[in-house]
C-alpha cells in the first residue's frame, strides 16, 4: 500500500498542482518511480496507491501501471482515492485512516502481510528481504530504519531497540535522541494484526489516525513484536526544496551512492516520446545529466535537465534542476535554482546567484513555478519562490 | 480517427544494399538516429495517419525485428481488433521464402483477404520521413486512382540510383511512363517505395501474378499497366532520407544534426515512436566536451565528441576524441581512443588508445559485438 496522498506543502510551488510523488526527479523520473520500481523488483505485483491531494497528474502518470510492469490480470496497480459510501464520504484523515478505508480492498487479496510505503523517498530497497526478516522474527510489525548522524536524529522518527532489534520505544522527532535509527517510512505488518489495530484506532475519537503517532505507539503499549530492519544504502526524504535539490545533485557525484545503471534493479518510468537530445556547436556541458528531447546551445554545469528542455546560445545553467519542457532563452543565467515544467526564463534574465557572487556561505534555492515566464532582463534573487510571471525589464 | 485502409510493411526489401548492417537483422530493424529502428518511421507514420491494422512481411533475419516490435504496443497497435500482425514466410505448406515483392504479397493473400478497408498502404523501410498518409490518400480518392506512388522530386542519384524508379507524369500527376534505373544526374520524381493501392487492384494483380508467375511489382504490374490503369504520383515535399548505401546511411544520420531536419522528421505530422528501454538520462562527466552531436539516454561521456550520433547506452572514456561518427547502442569506447568517420555497430568494445579512421564518402564500419 503506497501512501501518495500527501500535499508536500514544503515543496511550495512544485506541488501547487501535483501531489508530491508526481514531482519530477533525476532527469526522467518522478519521485514515485523509485517506490513503484522497488515493488516490482522485489516481486510485489499487487500495489494499491492511495491518492488524495491533486491526484490528476499522478493518476494519469500511473495509468494502468504498464511502465512498471504492473498491468496484470491478477493484482497490478490500483489507484485508490477516497470515495463515497452509503453513509456519507470521508477524506483520508490520516495515514492509518486511509488504510482503514481500504480494508475491503486489502481483504479482497487476503494477504498474510501488507507492506506500507510512502511515495516521497528516493532509495532502492528489496522489500522481499525485509519480509524474510519479518517472518524470521515472527514479528507483528517491522519498520525499516537507517542510521543517521546523531546530530540530525532529532529531525526523524527515532526507533529505540534492544540487542535483537526489537523496538521498545518510538520517538517522533526527539529533542534528545537515544539512538540514531531513523524510520524510513517503510513498514511491514502482519495483516490480521494490523486490521485489528486499524479498527481499534478508528473507534478512538481522540486518535489522529496516523501510523507514527497512533498505531505504532498503541502496538508498543500492547507489547506487540515490532522489529527494526536495518537498511544500508542511499535513502533520502525529498520533502523539502533543499533535500530535493541535494538529492538531484547527489546523482552527479562520481561516487553516487544510488546506482541507477544496475540492469537488475532498473528504475522504471513512463517515458516521454522524444528524440535524442542535441548538443549545439558552441555548448559546454560538464558534470550534468541531460534527458532526451533537449536542445542545448548554452553552457551547463552541475545540473540535471529533464526532457524537452531548451537552452539557447549564451545561456548559463549552473547547479540547477530544469524540469520538462522549460526554456532558458539567450544569455539568461540560472544558478542554484529549480525551474519547474514549461517555465520560460527570458533573454538576459538572471535567476538565483552563486555563493561567491553574493558573499554568503549558505543561501537558499530559487524556485520558478510551472509555466511561469520570467521576462527579459529580470532578476530573481536567491532563495525566492515564484509562481507568477515577471514582466520584462526595460532599461531607459 | 480510423482510415478505410490497412498497411503492409516489407521489412526485408533492399537488405542487400547495406549488407554490413543487415547481416544479423532486417532492413526494418537497422538502428537509426540514436534510438530508432528504420521501421519506427513507417509504423509511426501509419499510426499518426490513423491506420489501425498493419501487417509486417518478414523473410529472414527477423529475430531482432520481432524483439523490437513485441506486441506493437509502443505504436498503439496492440489491439483486440486489428493491430499489428507479423507475417513470416511459410504462411502455408506450399509457400516458402519469397524472392520478390509479388511473391511476398501472394504469400499473405489470406491476410489481405481478411482485412477490411478499400485501400492498402504499402511501404518499404528504406525511406526515413515524417509523412501523413491521409494527404496522398485524399488525392488518391479524388483522382479515382488505382495506385498512387509516393515520390520525391530530386536528381536520381540523390536517392541512390541502383534501384531507383522514376515516374513520369502529365500535369495532372497521372503517370504515363515508368523508368527503372533512370539516368543519375537528371532531376525526376523518384519513388520512395511507398504506394497507396486500391484493394481490388491489388487483389487482381496478385491473381495475375500467380497465374503468370510474375515477380516484380514495378516491372510486371505498374510498368505493364501504366496505360490501362490509373497510376498517379504524389510528391512529398518534406525531408526524405534514403538508406541504400553505407554512405547514404551515414549521411542520413548526419542530416539529423541540422535542426530543420530534426524538427521535420521528429515532429511534423506527429511523434516517432520506438521501443522503450528504461535507460537513465545521459551523464556528462567533468572532462566531457561535446558539440554538434545527438546523444541518447543511457550514455556516459567523459571524452570529446563532435559531429556524431550516439545511441542509447554508449560510454565514451576520458581523453577519447570522437568525430563524425555513428556509435550504436551499448558500445563502450575506452580512454584516449580516436575515431573519425566510423560507424560502430551495437555492443562493440574499442580498447584504450585505438585510432580508427574512415573517410566522409567511405566511413569505416565495425561489426556488431567486435572487440578492437
Amino acid at each position: 500500500m503506497l501512501l501518495a496522498g500527501g500535499e508536500g506543502s514544503r515543496l511550495g510551488v512544485l506541488t501547487k498542482t501535483r501531489a508530491k510523488p508526481a514531482v519530477p526527479f533525476g532527469g526522467k523520473y518522478r519521485i514515485i518511480d523509485f517506490t513503484l520500481s522497488n515493488c516490482i523488483n522485489s516481486g510485489l505485483s499487487t500495489v494499491g496507491v492511495l491518492t488524495q491531494y491533486q491526484p490528476l497528474e499522478l493518476n494519469e502518470y500511473i495509468g494502468n501501471g504498464q511502465p512498471w510492469d504492473l498491468d496484470r490480470l491478477e493484482g497490478g496497480v490500483h489507484v485508490l482515492p477516497p470515495f463515497q459510501r452509503r453513509r456519507g464520504a470521508d477524506w483520508y484523515k490520516g495515514t492509518a485512516n486511509a488504510i482503514y478505508q481500504n480494508i475491503s480492498f486489502i481483504d479482497r487479496y487476503n494477504p498474510d502481510y501488507v507492506v506500507m510505503l510512502s511515495g516521497d523517498h528516493i532509495y532502492k530497497m528489496d522489500y522481499s528481504k525485509m519480509l524474510d526478516f519479518h517472518k524470521q522474527k515472527n514479528a507483528d510489525c517491522t519498520i525499516s530504519v537507517i542510521e543517521v548522524p546523531i546530530e540530525e536524529a532529532s529531525r526523524f522518527g527515532i526507533m529505540n531497540t534492544n540487542e535483537e532489534g526489537q523496538i521498545y520505544q518510538f520517538e517522533e522527532k526527539p529533542k534528545k535522541p537515544k539512538s540514531n535509527k531513523a524510520s524510513m517510512g517503510v513498514y511491514i505488518f502482519t495483516w490480521k494484526k494490523l486490521r485489528r489495530y486499524l479498527e481499534l484506532d478508528e473507534n478512538d475519537d481522540s486518535s489522529q489516525n496516523d501510523f507514527g503517532k497512533n498505531i505504532i505507539p498503541s502496538m508498543l503499549r500492547d507489547e506487540q513484536r515490532i522489529f527494526a530492519y536495518p537498511f544500508n544504502g542511499y535513502w533520502k526524504d525529498v520533502g523539502t526544496i533543499e533535500s530535493l535539490w541535494q538529492s538531484n545533485m547527489d546523482l552527479l557525484k562520481p561516487d553516487c551512492k544510488i546506482n541507477l545503471y544496475d540492469p537488475n534493479w532498473k528504475i522504471y518510468s513512463r517515458s516521454p516520446i522524444e528524440p535524442p537530445h542535441y548538443i549545439g556547436v558552441n555548448s559546454r556541458i560538464l558534470n550534468s545529466i541531460i534527458a532526451e528531447g533537449c536542445t542545448i546551445e548554452g553552457e551547463i554545469y552541475n545540473s540535471v535537465l529533464f526532457h524537452g528542455v531548451r537552452v539557447a546560445p549564451g545561456a548559463i545553467v549552473r547547479d540547477s534542476i530544469i524540469m520538462p519542457d522549460a526554456c532558458i532563452l539567450a544569455r539568461a543565467k540560472v544558478q542554484k535554482a529549480v525551474i519547474a515544467e514549461d517555465a520560460e526564463i527570458g533573454e538576459d534574465a538572471i535567476v538565483g546567484f552563486r555563493a561567491d557572487e553574493i558573499n554568503k556561505q549558505h543561501f537558499g534555492i530559487t524556485v520558478i513555478g510551472d509555466g511561469v515566464h520570467i521576462g527579459a532582463k529580470s532578476i530573481v534573487m536567491e532563495a525566492t519562490m515564484l509562481d507568477t510571471d515577471l514582466p520584462e525589464v526595460k532599461v531607459v | 480517427m480510423s482510415l478505410n485502409a490497412f498497411g503492409i510493411i516489407f521489412s526485408n526489401m533492399h537488405d542487400e544494399s547495406v549488407q554490413e548492417l543487415t547481416s544479423k537483422r532486417t532492413m526494418a530493424s537497422i538502428p537509426y538516429g540514436g534510438r530508432y529502428r528504420l521501421i519506427d518511421f513507417v509504423l509511426s507514420n501509419m499510426y499518426n495517419s490513423g491506420l489501425t491494422k498493419v501487417g509486417v512481411i518478414t523473410k529472414s533475419n527477423y529475430q531482432s525485428l520481432m524483439d523490437h516490435l513485441g506486441s506493437g504496443k509502443e505504436w498503439d497497435l496492440s489491439r483486440k481488433r486489428e493491430g499489428l500482425f507479423i507475417l513470416p514466410p511459410f504462411g502455408s505448406t506450399q509457400s516458402g521464402v519469397y524472392k520478390a515483392r509479388l511473391e511476398a504479397l501472394v504469400g499473405i493473400s489470406e491476410f489481405i483477404h481478411r482485412s477490411t478497408g478499400d485501400y492498402v498502404i504499402m511501404s518499404d523501410c528504406d525511406t526515413i520521413c515524417n509523412l501523413n498518409y491521409t494527404i496522398p490518400l485524399e488525392d488518391h480518392i479524388k483522382n479515382k486512382a488505382d495506385v498512387t506512388v509516393i515520390c520525391k522530386r530530386c536528381p536520381a542519384d540523390n536517392l541512390g540510383s541502383r534501384e531507383a524508379v522514376a515516374y513520369v507524369a502529365n500535369d495532372d500527376d497521372r503517370v504515363n511512363e515508368i523508368i527503372i534505373s533512370p539516368k543519375q544526374d537528371e532531376e525526376c520524381d523518384v519513388g520512395l517505395n511507398m504506394w497507396i493501392v486500391n484493394r481490388s487492384f491489388l487483389e487482381n494483380a496478385l491473381a495475375q501474378a500467380q497465374s503468370h508467375s510474375l515477380h516484380s511489382w514495378e516491372r510486371d504490374i505498374l510498368q505493364q499497366n501504366c496505360e490501362k490503369s490509373r497510376i498517379f504520383k504524389w510528391n512529398f515535399d518534406g525531408y526524405a532520407g534514403r538508406i541504400n548505401t553505407m554512405h547514404n546511411y551515414f549521411r542520413t544520420n548526419m542530416d539529423l544534426l541540422d535542426s530543420k531536419v530534426r524538427n521535420e522528421l521528429f515532429f511534423r505530422y506527429g511523434h516517432i515512436y520506438t521501443k522503450i528501454r528504461d535507460e537513465i538520462p545521459a551523464k556528462y562527466g567533468n572532462s566531457a566536451k561535446v558539440s554538434n552531436s545527438l546523444v541518447a539516454d543511457g550514455c556516459t561521456i567523459e571524452g570529446e565528441v563532435e559531429n556524431s550520433v550516439l545511441f542509447r547506452g554508449v560510454s565514451i572514456g576520458s581523453g577519447a576524441k570522437i568525430s563524425n561518427s555513428i556509435i550504436m547502442q551499448g558500445t563502450k569506447i575506452d580512454s584516449n581512443v580516436k575515431l573519425n568517420y566510423v560507424i560502430i555497430d551495437k555492443d562493440v568494445f574499442i580498447k584504450n588508445n585505438r585510432i580508427l579512421m574512415g573517410f566522409d564518402s567511405y566511413p569505416l564500419y565495425i561489426a556488431k559485438g567486435s572487440i578492437v
